[in-house]
């Protein structure tokens, strides 16, 4: 990557329960415009997320100004997503979409601190735009690929992020497989049942 | 042209950069040599290429396409200009020359992929024929803001071969969401001067200044697979396809709004969070869409599962 010219940032894929579970920010130089990621606990930064799921709720959250808030869920969990005059773009989708449906989202991570001291973890949205159930459930797929690279390359020598992730965090990344994994189940129970007969463990 | 004089030709070529060498003089030394003193052609052509050097304050590594000649090269191994090379290519493609030096201009190709190649009037060369493959020797490479193409010259000997070249393609297919649609997508105005088609800002185009713009659609999108971006290119035929809106529609929707970013906005709703894969040649950091499909078919989890499952 060219120091010059700055890349644009990937979205990472990461579902809402290790995305909820992660609320440490950083930077990697004292310039002021340099990105802030998030760290997740798999190991790797995220300056930017891709989500694809369910918005169930939305409601504007505004007092003076419009500000909405949309919760949308996905096989492991929920994301927040707010969206308010700096983003009208997505604070104007907000408002037209109807819940239920399935959108698909574009965002920044961010974090804020609440009363009790706990970290909550949210997206603020480049984009939203509603989509069908395919596309849905390829970023279900694929999420759950890019999880699981991430868990087998947590270990290997040289993985800064994932040191990171160990000494920030130390959360068992076994969790997030799990959660994989039934992510990956939920989609279709034809295939399911087909490869739970073959699992060595019986399903719960 | 006589064999000495074709010899001549290549000396006075190479150090065309560096001495001003005639051919009739390099061919009046070839000959004196040759048929005075019974030199061996080869050795004559050392000879006089040695004495150029000389007299250029030159070492032989310094002129390109020595006596040895150049060596055969596949076009995607061209990575460095004014390179002597051999080629065995097909021609693909001629264009309209464009100017009045130009005796063809066109496009080349090998397993390896394409080039775009010149040959000037002046060399005076045999003519080149679409769908034929050749054997072009010495052949100069050049680079234009990262570009390679190849020139033909006088000292280049043209053979048409007898066999067939499947042309590889440099296409690259990318996939992944559309995460983003940059600015200058949608319905933009191009410069209407001959070879110009910039696209204008507010009006301006930055080498023609204020102009009456022509209307194209024009997507330049990104695509994200969560470990790498690329950027992607749609024309207006690859952007009508991809978003069902025509140009004519696009005009409509700009007059009714009176204003042209409406159509963008439309386009970012239809597009935005689906997945696509494209394929098409590559332009610096772009992929140029020739084809894309919206993967919309079902994903495979069963093997994602099994991976899952073992680790």
């Amino acid at each position: 990557m060219s120091q010059s010219v700055p890349s644009r940032e990937v979205a990472r894929r990461v579902f809402a329960e290790e995305f909820n579970d992660a609320g440490y920010t950083f930077k990697e130089s004292d310039d002021e415009r340099a990105p802030v990621y998030l760290l997740l606990p798999t190991g790797e930064r995220a300056n930017r997320v891709f989500v694809v799921g369910t918005l169930t709720e939305k409601e504007d959250v505004g007092e003076d100004s419009e500000y909405w808030r949309g919760r949308i869920v996905d096989p492991t969990g929920t994301f927040f997503v707010y969206a308010g005059q700096y983003q009208p773009e997505a604070a104007s989708a907000l408002r037209e979409l109807d819940a239920p449906s399935y959108v698909a989202i574009v965002g920044k991570p961010r974090t804020f601190e609440t009363d009790d001291g706990s970290i909550n973890v949210s997206v603020r949205p480049e984009s939203i735009t509603e989509v069908n159930a395919a596309t849905r459930d390829r970023w279900v797929v694929e999420t759950a690929q890019r999880t699981l690279e991430r868990i087998d390359s947590f270990d290997d020598e040289g993985n800064e992020y994932a040191r990171m992730a160990k000494e920030q965090y130390d959360l068992p990344t076994d969790a997030y497989k799990q959660a994989a994994i039934g992510a990956l189940e939920s989609l279709d129970t034809e295939t399911t049942d087909e490869l739970a007969s073959d699992a060595p463990e019986p399903e719960p | 042209m006589t064999d000495l004089r074709t010899h001549a030709a290549e000396i006075a070529e190479q150090f065309s950069d560096h001495l001003d060498v005639s051919v009739d003089e390099v061919e009046e030394r070839l000959d004196n040599l040759v048929n005075e003193y019974k030199v061996p052609v080869e050795e004559a052509r050392r000879s006089v290429t040695n004495s150029y050097l000389d007299e250029a304050g030159l070492e032989r590594d310094a002129i390109a396409g020595g006596a040895g000649g150049s060596q055969l090269v596949e076009l995607a191994d061209i990575a460095e200009d004014e390179q002597w090379v051999d080629l065995k290519v097909k021609v693909v493609d001629l264009w309209d020359p464009g100017h009045e030096s130009i005796a063809q201009v066109g496009l080349v190709g090998d397993e390896s992929g394409t080039m775009k190649f010149v040959a000037f009037q002046t060399s005076e060369l045999e003519t080149l024929e679409e769908g034929k493959v050749y054997s072009l020797q010495n052949v100069v490479t050049d680079e234009y803001e990262g570009n390679f193409s190849v020139k033909l010259n006088r000292t280049t000997t043209i053979s048409e071969l007898d066999e067939e070249i499947e042309v590889g393609d440099d296409n690259a297919t990318v996939e992944g969401a559309l995460v983003d649609i940059q600015s200058g997508s949608g319905l933009i105005k191009r410069c209407p001067e001959e070879d110009c088609t910039r696209v204008l800002q507010n009006g301006r185009c930055s080498e023609h200044g204020n102009v009456e713009g022509e209307f194209d659609l024009r997507i330049k999108g990104v695509l994200d697979d969560g470990t790498e971006v690329h950027e992607v290119i749609f024309n207006q035929e690859m952007t009508e396809e991809l978003t069902g809106v025509t140009l004519d529609e696009a005009k409509q929707q700009a007059m009714d709004a009176l204003d042209t970013t409406v159509v963008a906005d439309e386009m970012r709703t239809m597009v935005l969070g689906r997945y696509y894969r494209v394929t098409g040649p590559t332009f610096g950091r772009y992929v140029l869409a020739d084809e894309f499909e919206e993967l919309s078919g079902p994903a495979d989890a069963e093997a994602v599962l099994i991976k899952a499952r073992s680790m």
